[in-house]
């Protein structure tokens, strides 16, 4: 079963409790799983969280390491996408010399065309921040690289489906129960 | 829960009152009825041992001599009687003697509820002394666990550990109560938890899928049943049975499925793995419908998977919807309660019988009956065999026995020559495969169900691995039957070095001690026997006796488990010698 590797955001929509990432971190461990990116934050209902997980794997991975978060009693539901099902975003920031950008022209254009924001400018340094695509960040870093870069960051993976996910439903019908 | 335990339930909820953490702790056992709890104290857990020494009329505790064994015990306790068992222990070492007992009943679904003793809350984290991390280290290996620190949490998080231990799959669940929040006040009220809000424990039966299932079935022509545990965890014998008998399928069961139907029944064609019988194995690969109920498809039940009943349509009813597709790919998966989907599926099938495709299964059990079974159970050389000493307790017991196997070759031997009568009559170590399981585990049955005669089955390995327990035989006065069947070496490995590695038998062979003597040290009747003319007169004596009795047999060195689906071959590759 030679099945292709691909890209898959998870979702875990969970009950806010403090031993789950433990929980499910020790899923990816078992299977010998790497996580690309994690994120977790608020989600859109009150009181439920929702961890963002990027992963290359197989989809039937996919499928089975969704089954078993599932079965976490304090998960409310999983979903596996690919990049094609969602809308994505990861951001970064860049911390540079602040000479450069008097001396160096060119990163004034690279900032401009990749509508790079600057979060702040004082005599030592200036920082940037960029949100998009994992390729477009990329590109951003290999051109600043050429110039020197004193720090670079970048957070997890944010995403949303393009179809909707009946999660509040879920719930819903639970407290009807 | 009888009249009895109800009455002191009602009691113990009914008014509300201003207690210490600790005693709610024991309060909240009584309201989920528990009436026996192993464990063994220690400073993190004293406030709570306290109020046990206050409640001793109505609770038992029962101090076993490790909390591995206290742990095993409560498996015992929950796996004989269908109840949540429970097992306490202080913070550190206490909690981490534990952790082989949880892991065992996670993978075996086991439904138990374990307590442990932290340190106080605002030493968490300091590596103070007797602190570990028992909710990180348990992780993996529990249902759920949570850590309480304040007293008020107690009631809340104890209902949900019995509600989630027992519903749906079940499994262990471990509650780390820090010291403060033992000694900590509440205003106390129980009210048992009915539902946890993320978690759904029986998925409903999609009726679509059992008829999509119960076409598949009529139309098969060598329909095969393969049945789990999950028909004893959700009480669906006789459902099954109904099932078996009215489509007229052969029906064989893994090793945690054994006794659901009695060992007697017609279509019982014995059980699958790697030391199952050969005909259920060889024709796991020829049926032209396979139908799982309740059980997982473990590697040892399975053996090469791309190799496992390619030719069958594959029809898969469990509860645990994560379980579908993990192993094997299924046609058809049949989500649900076993009890309920298998009630559904019934009236939807044809009336049958399959006479000539059951003839195959009688052909190759005759196969292994004259090349195994025979020089087993009937043997001719001197030597005494396991399989005659189980023939023997069949005999005695009438079939009736619950038979506690702990692990190795005499397991296996238990596993295949049991007779059952009665469902929940074999408890054993299936998916961890625990030795030191058996002796404390038959102390758990035997106290869950006194009126069962339980035979405790160890090898002399395993024996040792949990030994100490006879102190807690002794002192609880817990008539067991425990039959050691002394071989003089790790018999399992051994045969597994005989067969792969070249009969180097690299630390197999065992120095024993008299075993006779530390039974008898601990007070307990015992005997030691080495011929054949003494074996019925000794199982005879054994299974008479009121009280506990320890029986040591000395077997045939170096005898070997067969059949065998040798490990990483194809199931139709059964070996029978
Ligand atoms: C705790 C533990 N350690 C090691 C093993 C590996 N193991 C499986 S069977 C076996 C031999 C068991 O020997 P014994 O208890 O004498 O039983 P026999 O096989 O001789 O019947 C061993 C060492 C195990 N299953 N459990």
């Amino acid at each position: 079963m030679n099945e292709e590797i691909k890209t898959f955001t998870i979702s875990i929509y969970t009950e806010n409790n403090i031993g789950l990432l433990n929980r499910i971190s020790a899923i990816f461990q078992r299977r010998h799983i790497n996580i690309e990116s994690l994120t977790t934050s608020q989600s859109e209902i009150d009181g439920v969280n929702r961890f963002v997980i990027v992963v290359n794997i197989s989809e039937s991975q996919a499928k089975k390491i969704v089954g078993q978060f599932q079965k976490q009693i304090e998960v409310i539901r999983a979903f596996y996408h690919t990049d094609e099902e969602t809308i994505y975003t990861e951001s970064c920031m860049f911390k540079i010399k602040s000479s450069l950008l008097f001396e160096e022209p060119q990163i004034q254009n690279i900032i401009k065309e990749s509508n790079t924001r600057i979060v702040t400018v004082n005599k030592e340094f200036f920082v940037l921040e960029k949100s998009g695509r994992r390729n477009e960040i990329e590109s951003l870093r290999r051109d600043l690289n050429v110039f020197g870069i004193m720090q670079f960051v970048r957070a997890g993976r944010i995403a949303v489906t393009k179809d909707e996910m009946k999660v509040t439903e879920m719930l819903l019908a639970f407290n009807n129960q | 829960m009888n009249t009895e335990t109800e009455n002191k339930t009602q009691e113990v909820i009914s008014k509300k009152m201003r207690i210490s953490g600790s005693e709610a702790v024991v309060r909240c056992l009584m309201a989920e009825g528990v009436d026996i709890l192993y464990g063994y104290p220690g400073g993190a857990i004293m406030p709570v041992y306290d109020e046990l020494y206050k409640f001793r009329d109505q609770i038992h505790h029962v101090l076993t001599r490790h909390e591995q064994g206290a742990a095993h015990a409560a498996q015992g306790y929950a796996r004989i009687s269908g109840r949540v068992g429970v097992a306490m222990a202080t913070s550190g070492p206490g909690a981490t003697n534990l952790i082989t007992g949880i892991a065992d009943a996670q993978i075996d679904s086991t439904p138990m509820v374990c307590i442990t003793g932290q340190v106080p809350s605002h030493l968490l984290g300091s590596d103070a002394f007797q602190e570990t991390d028992i909710v990180g280290i348990s992780t993996p290996v529990t249902k759920w666990n949570h850590q309480v620190t304040k007293a008020s949490e107690i009631p809340e998080v104890l209902a949900k550990a019995f509600y989630i231990a027992k519903s749906g799959r079940p499994g262990p669940v471990l509650v780390d109560i820090t010291k403060d929040a033992q000694f900590g006040e509440l205003d106390f009220e129980y009210k048992k938890c009915t539902g946890v809000r993320s978690y759904i424990p029986v998925p409903k039966t999609n009726p679509e899928s059992v008829k999509a299932a119960a076409k598949l079935i009529n139309s098969a022509k060598k329909p095969m049943i393969v049945w789990g545990q999950g028909i004893i965890l959700g009480k669906a014998e006789n459902e099954l049975k109904a099932v078996v008998e009215k489509a007229g399928i052969p029906s064989a069961w893994t090793i945690l499925g054994a006794s659901a139907i009695p060992t007697s029944h017609p279509l019982n064609i014995g059980m699958v793995g790697m030391h199952g019988n050969y005909a259920p194995n060889k024709l796991t690969n020829e049926c032209d419908v396979l139908i799982a109920i309740g059980m997982r498809f473990d590697d040892r039940v399975t053996g090469d998977l791309t190799k496992y009943a390619k030719q069958a349509k594959v029809i898969h009813f469990d509860i645990d919807p994560s379980e579908i597709d993990k192993n094997v790919k299924t046609d058809v998966a049949v989500i649900g309660d076993s009890k309920d989907s298998l009630a559904q599926l019934l009236p939807l099938l044809d009336a049958k019988s399959h006479d000539s495709w059951l003839q195959e299964f009688k052909d190759l059990y005759a196969i292994e009956f004259e090349q195994v079974i025979k020089d087993d159970l009937h043997p001719t050389k001197e030597g005494l065999t396991m399989g005659e000493v189980l023939k023997q307790i069949n005999i005695e017991s009438k079939g009736d026995a619950a038979i506690v196997s702990d692990v190795g070759q005499h397991q296996m031997i238990a596993c295949r020559y049991s007779e059952f009568n009665l469902t929940k009559s074999n408890i054993t170590s299936g998916g961890l495969g625990t030795m030191g399981f058996a002796l404390p585990a038959a102390i758990g049955a035997k106290m869950a169900e006194p009126h069962r005669e339980v035979v405790a089955i160890i090898g002399d390995g395993g024996f040792q691995m949990n030994i100490q327990e006879l102190g807690t035989v002794f002192q609880q006065r817990t008539p067991v039957k425990i039959v050691v069947l002394n071989n003089e070496f790790l018999g399992m490995v051994r045969q597994w070095q005989q067969l792969f590695f070249d009969k180097r038998y690299a630390s197999t062979e065992m120095t024993n001690p008299d075993f006779v003597a530390i039974a008898k040290g601990y007070h307990i009747q015992a005997k030691r026997i080495t011929k054949r003319e003494e074996l019925a007169d000794a199982v005879k004596e054994m299974i008479a006796s009121k009280e506990s009795y320890f029986l040591e047999v000395c077997v045939e060195k170096e005898d070997n488990v067969f059949p065998m689906v040798p490990s990483g071959a194809s199931v139709s590759d059964i070996r029978l010698s």
